[in-house]
């Protein structure tokens, strides 16, 4: 018997048990769309981590005052004002440093016509953007002169431009912060979250100067809260971490055997954690969608044993009448790998509909690639192969005599 | 003579030599109980012949019957078919036997239910290798030749018994085999019927030369075999072999 009569046959089979087939076909078809959906917001998140990421700059250090000890007592990270402008300076002098960018914070009050929102203001110098990997909407960065005459002039985030502006274009406006007039020189481009869901865009960007003389004011003149530095190349990270730490010990004239009066953070390394993090959710959640999927495969194990069961005296019949034992074993395994291959396809195409859902509802990032639709499918064949091969092997085996006088 | 020196000629389609079955049963203390139901059967059909085997129930006659049909195997002694020793063959080697060369035809009908009487009849063909629309125009053929054209797309549940016995040999017939097996073909059947089906099978052997061997136990329909064996307790009884008888007496 050639293979397209013995799908026939199976095709036959199938179709005589509608309610049967289409209920064991739910199992995989519900366990086939857990995983596409699952993989495919693993992979959405994951993605979106990698833009993140990106999003970030490359090569960066932020070094935080503080971990100062005296006396026994150790003060937390940002306790004290250590760090100054100048250290920023000298450590931009460093062969394995590209760019530092000084950074001094606070919160205040805009206006722009009768428009007011409070925000984020960062007091930085032009370096800051560069380093970031900020691309700018409109207009441009403050310049290195601006920053040395403590000019009044901001850089807008996407979000608070809108929120002053709407659609109106901000640049060479003027808008007031804490009641002095500042013209605005650019906007930023929209980054969205930080890695720690920090929203970047509500923010506006001034002078680290006109920010410490004419804004927050300053207990410490000269003190900054951190610094991003980055490194000139990416092999280069653990080096200029400890040049950083060699020279800030001695500007800071530390003593040997004393703790550091400052603390440097690899932000790729924490980038690193975020990505295996992501990369372990979407190994436990594909873990998870693939449970579902065994218990489909067992139920369609379950359900070709019964069947073989039942149709005893069918395999009897067409022993007699010249089923040799592998047609046989070929027809019952067909039929559970249509059953599977047929759930799985309609598996995947709910599994995608189902991501789309969430990308829309949940407002998620959602990624299917096609290496998860032939992972689906290969999975699911897979499934069909190994528990459809047991009850097939078991109606092939039955001898012709027994098999027809099976009431 | 003939039985110490068989001669595996041409002429005998079956031959059997000291054919023995028995079962073994275990039984509720671990013991093995052995139950033989075949006692040292010596037998042979030639081709052509109309063989009605009989019994009581109980006597053997089905378990010999799924012997010949290469759907048991014997526990010892030989069985020869067509010049090949069964005993020896592979399950694919019975399978293609039972395909080509054997027709069954059941009491209870045995098809393939939820199946057009037409599929019924073409499913040997696909066994054999042949394509589904080839096999659909002969069996229709077939049916037509049994008088049952205008019931090809009916399922068995939708025609009588009569009706289901002769799609069951126009499936027997369909392979052209040279031996067809009828286990009590008439005993879910009314007289009238019984005597159409009897009368077809009569018609095949007389006609076609195709070999019967039908298992009875009711005289009327053992009537139209040529040759009547008889079976009680595993062990043959009456065998009125005219045919064989004959040379035989010549010879001596």
């Amino acid at each position: 018997m050639n293979l397209s009569a013995i799908f026939g046959e199976a095709l036959r089979a199938l179709r005589q048990n509608r309610l049967r087939t289409g209920l064991t076909m739910l199992g995989m078809i519900i366990g086939v769309a857990a995983v596409v959906l699952m993989l495919s917001i693993g992979q959405g998140a994951r993605t979106k981590i990698n833009e993140t990421i990106a999003a970030m700059g490359s090569n960066l250090l932020l070094v935080v005052p503080g971990a100062m000890s005296s006396g026994g007592f150790s003060f937390g990270s940002g306790s004290v004002r250590t760090l100054t402008i100048n250290d920023a300076h000298a450590i931009a002098e460093l062969a394995s440093i590209r760019a530092t960018a000084p950074v001094t914070s606070g919160t205040v009050q805009l206006n722009y016509a009768a428009k007011n929102w409070s925000t984020l203001i960062t007091g930085t110098t032009p370096e800051y953007f560069e380093v970031g990997n900020w691309t700018m909407e409109s207009g441009t960065a403050f310049t290195e002169s601006e920053v040395r005459s403590a000019a009044r002039v901001v850089v807008l985030g996407s979000i608070t431009a809108k929120n002053l502006f709407g659609d109106e274009e901000p640049v060479g406006k003027t808008i007031r912060i804490t009641n002095r007039p500042f013209l605005v020189v650019g906007v930023l481009m929209a980054k969205g979250q930080s890695l720690t869901g920090r929203d970047q865009d509500d923010n506006v960007f001034v002078p680290i100067s006109t920010s410490e003389r004419q804004i927050t004011g300053n207990q410490f003149p000269g003190s900054i809260r951190y610094m991003l530095v980055q490194g000139a190349s990416a092999n280069e990270m653990d080096i200029a971490e400890i040049e950083i730490t060699q020279l800030l010990r001695q500007r800071h004239r530390i003593p040997n055997g004393k703790d550091n009066d400052f603390t440097v953070r690899n932000l790729t390394a924490i980038a690193d954690v975020a990505t295996d993090a992501a990369k372990i959710m979407s190994i436990v959640l594909g873990a998870i969608a693939s449970v579902s999927l065994l218990v489909g495969g067992i139920g369609i194990m379950n359900i070709m044993l019964v069947s073989v069961t039942e149709r005893t005296r069918e395999i009897g019949i067409r022993m007699a009448i010249g089923a040799n034992q592998r047609a046989i074993l070929t027809q019952f395994l067909l039929e559970a790998m249509m059953i599977c291959i047929m759930g799985g396809l309609i598996g995947l195409i709910i599994g995608i509909g189902g991501a789309w859902l969430v990308s829309q509802v949940a407002d998620m990032l959602i990624v299917i690639t096609v290496g998860m639709i032939g992972l689906a499918f290969l999975f699911s064949s897979a499934v069909g192969i190994f528990f459809g091969f047991y009850p097939a092997r078991k109606a092939a085996s039955l001898k012709p005599v027994d098999a027809l006088r099976y009431e | 003579m003939s039985l110490t020196q068989p001669t595996h000629s041409t002429q005998s389609l079956i031959q059997l030599e000291h054919l023995c079955k028995s079962y073994s049963l275990q039984d509720a203390h671990g013991h093995t109980i052995t139950t033989q139901v075949l006692h040292q059967i010596d037998l042979t059909i030639r081709q052509g012949e109309f063989v009605a085997i009989m019994g009581h129930s109980g006597s053997g006659k089905s378990t010999l019957m799924n012997i010949l049909g290469c759907l048991d195997t014997p526990t010892s002694g030989s069985y020869w078919l067509s010049g090949r020793n069964v005993a020896t063959l592979s399950s694919n080697e019975l399978a293609q036997i039972r395909n080509r060369n054997i027709g069954f035809v059941f009491q209870g009908f045995n098809l393939l239910k939820r199946m057009t009487a037409l599929d019924n009849v073409a499913t040997p063909l696909l066994y054999a290798g042949i394509s589904r629309s080839k096999s659909r125009q002969q069996a229709l053929e077939f049916l037509r030749r049994t008088g049952l054209e205008d019931f090809a797309m009916h399922q068995p549940n939708q025609l009588s018994g009569g009706q289901q016995q002769r799609v069951a040999i126009s499936r027997a017939l369909i392979n052209h085999p040279s031996l067809i097996l009828a286990d009590e073909p008439t005993g879910n059947l009314d007289t009238q019927t019984s005597n159409d089906i009897m009368q077809l099978f009569e018609q095949l052997n007389r006609d076609q030369g195709i070999t019967i061997i039908l298992v009875t136990h009711e005289n009327d329909i053992a009537a139209y075999a040529k040759r009547l064996i008889h079976l009680k307790d595993g062990r043959i009884t009456i065998d009125n072999d005219t045919t064989a008888a004959a040379p035989l007496h010549e010879a001596e």
